[in-house]
């Protein structure tokens, strides 16, 4: 299990936006093939991290380290080549776009026939590579279920489904690691079991590594490996979720300042 | 966007999942009408064959610019310099160059490509309305081009130009340049349908929807922007290069900003974002003045005109029209004619059982 070089290391990552500290001196390792989260109150920079790791936005200080490669500094439209990808908080799909467009896009940097052959169709190879990846995507689409709207405009789509697709368009990338933001924001306990299945195959049977950003304890902590604990962009805590439920700080961050009134903090669901 | 296919019509291959027309009817109608189109110089006169190769070129450049505002979601307002760049630059090829006409139209499509990129690296940093004045410094700096590079366009006097020849087959006249624009709208067409189903193609809507997100699925936004402009300007190009071909004289004023605005109006009346649209933005922008000049010419006379004293303003009827065209669509068809003709066909598909 331990190897020798992290899938994901962040070194002392620090963000400020003017006088703003989003991230103050954040260090944490995502180790091969484990389900790791990261929670933490509102405002606590758990999205400014996954921006981070996306190159969405440009750590302050710190290092950013992929399989070992310095990447702080990658242009964002290289990463998903490297092997990263992402969902987004608030929904990102191309709206006008079919579901089947959506996820296609997903394997742009994996298709390599640009727009004179994509023009000519018949003769470049372009017909082929599509249909070659059309198939991979089918396989994708059968996986998260939703054949029925494969045909579909994405912003037509209600909610949970749109999350599905933009999930099924995160894997078309092929990614080693994906980022998944608030997978299960706004969905009902079934969608929210789907879900997790579907988080749990895409690690085991897909071999994906996941950071997750979710403020569902319950879902955290039954599939995560191990879980960091933000707030106010420190780190306070971090590892098993059993160790992280147990730890003081946690419960403080969560449950207010007064150590007293700590209760049975089992189950600690924040809003 | 999804296509009504009938019941029983399972396809079984991808292949056949991604053709451009979906249904065996749709095949058959645009066999149907390009066989129909062919047959065209030998039924109609050569006024409205003149009609029909305007609104061919017009197409052609009016697809470029629904690459670029309808597909890619950038605007350009200097649209109608980049299609006279490409008539001066078929024009001055042939007669500096004596590169035969045939040659000079793909060339010159190319040349404007290359002036169009220029232009447009500053789409890879500007968005909306800062992009609509930076094209708008394009179309003024290239008109005045036009009328100073007496070299290259012949200056305020124009340029006259030769009629296209292929292997001693000289398009002189309408019924014979007819089949030149025909062609090359089918190649650019079919060109343009293509690369909306293939990489490339799906790479430009996604930046146009989101282009946070496309930048994350490994989308460089300023080479497809700047790409973007690229196509646009080739298919400006051509389509100047089949204009000034047809016309056999190109002069400086015809480029204006006005004409460029026609184009956007093109391309919104057609419907932003659709490949089909274009030609039929093109066609209604190029045939209903004529559909006006006729009406004030029967109007002009007679009991209307003597009742409400429209006298001379008869003739300005045309632009008010137009001006009322776009109004109205955006308002009540904000998706074009193409959107419309997707619901006269799901319409008639469905009769008389549409509910």
């Amino acid at each position: 299990m331990a190897e020798a070089v992290p899938m994901l290391e962040a070194v002392g990552v620090s963000l400020r936006f003017g006088g703003v500290r989003a991230l103050t001196d954040v260090s944490f390792q995502v180790r091969q093939g484990e389900i790791f989260s990261i929670i933490g109150p509102n405002g606590a920079g758990k999205t400014s991290m996954v921006n981070c790791i996306s190159g969405r936005y440009r750590p302050t200080e710190g290092q950013i380290r992929f399989e070992g490669q310095d990447i702080t500094r990658l242009r964002t439209s290289r990463r998903a080549a490297i092997g990263i990808g992402r969902t987004f908080q608030n929904l990102a799909l191309f709206g006008h776009m079919t579901v089947l467009d959506n996820i296609m896009v997903g394997r742009h940097h994996l298709l390599h026939r640009g727009f004179l052959p994509g023009m000519l169709w018949w003769v470049g190879g372009a017909a082929r590579e599509e249909i070659a990846h059309r198939r991979e995507v089918e396989e994708i689409i059968d996986f998260l279920e939703i054949q029925h709207v494969r045909k579909a405009v994405a912003g037509t789509l209600p909610y949970g489904l749109r999350k599905r697709v933009e999930l099924a368009r995160a894997v078309a990338l092929k990614p080693k690691l994906i980022l998944l933001d608030e997978p299960m924001a706004g969905m009902n306990l079934e969608e929210k079991e789907d879900m997790a299945r579907f988080i749990l195959d895409l690690n085991e049977e897909w071999g994906m590594t996941v950071l997750m950003i979710e403020h569902d304890m319950g879902v955290v902590m039954d599939i995560s490996n191990r879980v960091m604990v933000l707030d106010f962009g420190r780190r306070i805590a971090a590892g098993t979720p059993d160790q992280v439920l147990a730890d003081e700080h946690v419960r403080r961050a969560y449950l207010g300042e007064s150590d007293e009134a700590v209760p049975e903090a089992q189950e600690a669901v924040p809003t | 966007m999804t296509a009504m296919t009938p019941a029983g019509d399972y396809r079984s291959t991808y292949r056949e999942d991604m053709t451009i027309f979906p249904t065996r009817g749709s095949r058959y109608a645009v066999w149907l009408g390009l066989a129909l189109l062919c047959l065209a110089p030998l039924v109609l006169g050569r006024y409205e064959l003149g009609l029909l190769i305007t609104i061919g070129f017009s197409a052609i450049a009016a697809l470029g610019l629904n690459i670029l505002v309808g597909f890619t979601g950038q605007i350009s307002i200097g649209h109608a310099a980049f299609f006279g760049f490409g008539a001066f630059a078929s024009a001055w090829l042939h007669e500096s160059a004596h590169i035969p006409v045939a040659l000079c139209i793909p060339l010159a499509g190319l040349m404007t490509t290359a002036v169009g990129m220029v232009f447009g690296l500053p789409a890879a940093r500007l968005k909306g309305l800062y992009l609509a004045i930076a094209t708008l410094a394009a179309q003024f700096i290239l008109e005045d081009f036009f009328a100073r590079a007496r070299w290259f366009t012949g200056g305020v006097a124009g340029r006259i130009t030769e009629p296209f020849e292929l292997f001693g087959w000289v398009a002189d006249r309408e019924e014979s340049y007819f089949y030149v624009v025909l062609a090359y709208v089918v190649v650019m067409f079919v060109g343009a349908a293509n690369l909306m189903r293939t990489r490339d193609g799906r790479a430009l809507v996604a930046v146009r929807d989101h282009y946070l997100s496309a930048e994350m699925m490994g989308i460089n936004l300023a080479y497809y922007r700047t790409l973007s402009f690229g196509i646009a300007s080739f298919y400006a190009g051509i389509g100047g290069a089949l204009y000034a071909h047809y016309l056999l004289f190109v002069s400086v004023e015809a480029f204006n900003i006005l004409f460029s605005i026609q184009f956007l109006g093109m391309v919104i009346i057609g419907g932003l974002g659709s490949v089909m649209g274009s030609l039929m933005g093109a066609a209604f922008m190029v045939l209903l003045p004529e559909a006006v000049q006729m009406a004030a010419d029967a109007l002009a006379g007679g009991a209307i005109d003597r009742a409400l004293r429209l006298g001379a303003s008869i003739s300005f009827l045309r632009e008010m029209v137009i001006g009322a065209a776009i109004i109205l669509f955006l308002v009540f068809e904000p998706d074009g004619l193409a959107r419309r003709w997707r619901l006269i066909r799901a319409y008639w598909k469905l009769y008389p059982y549409s509910h």
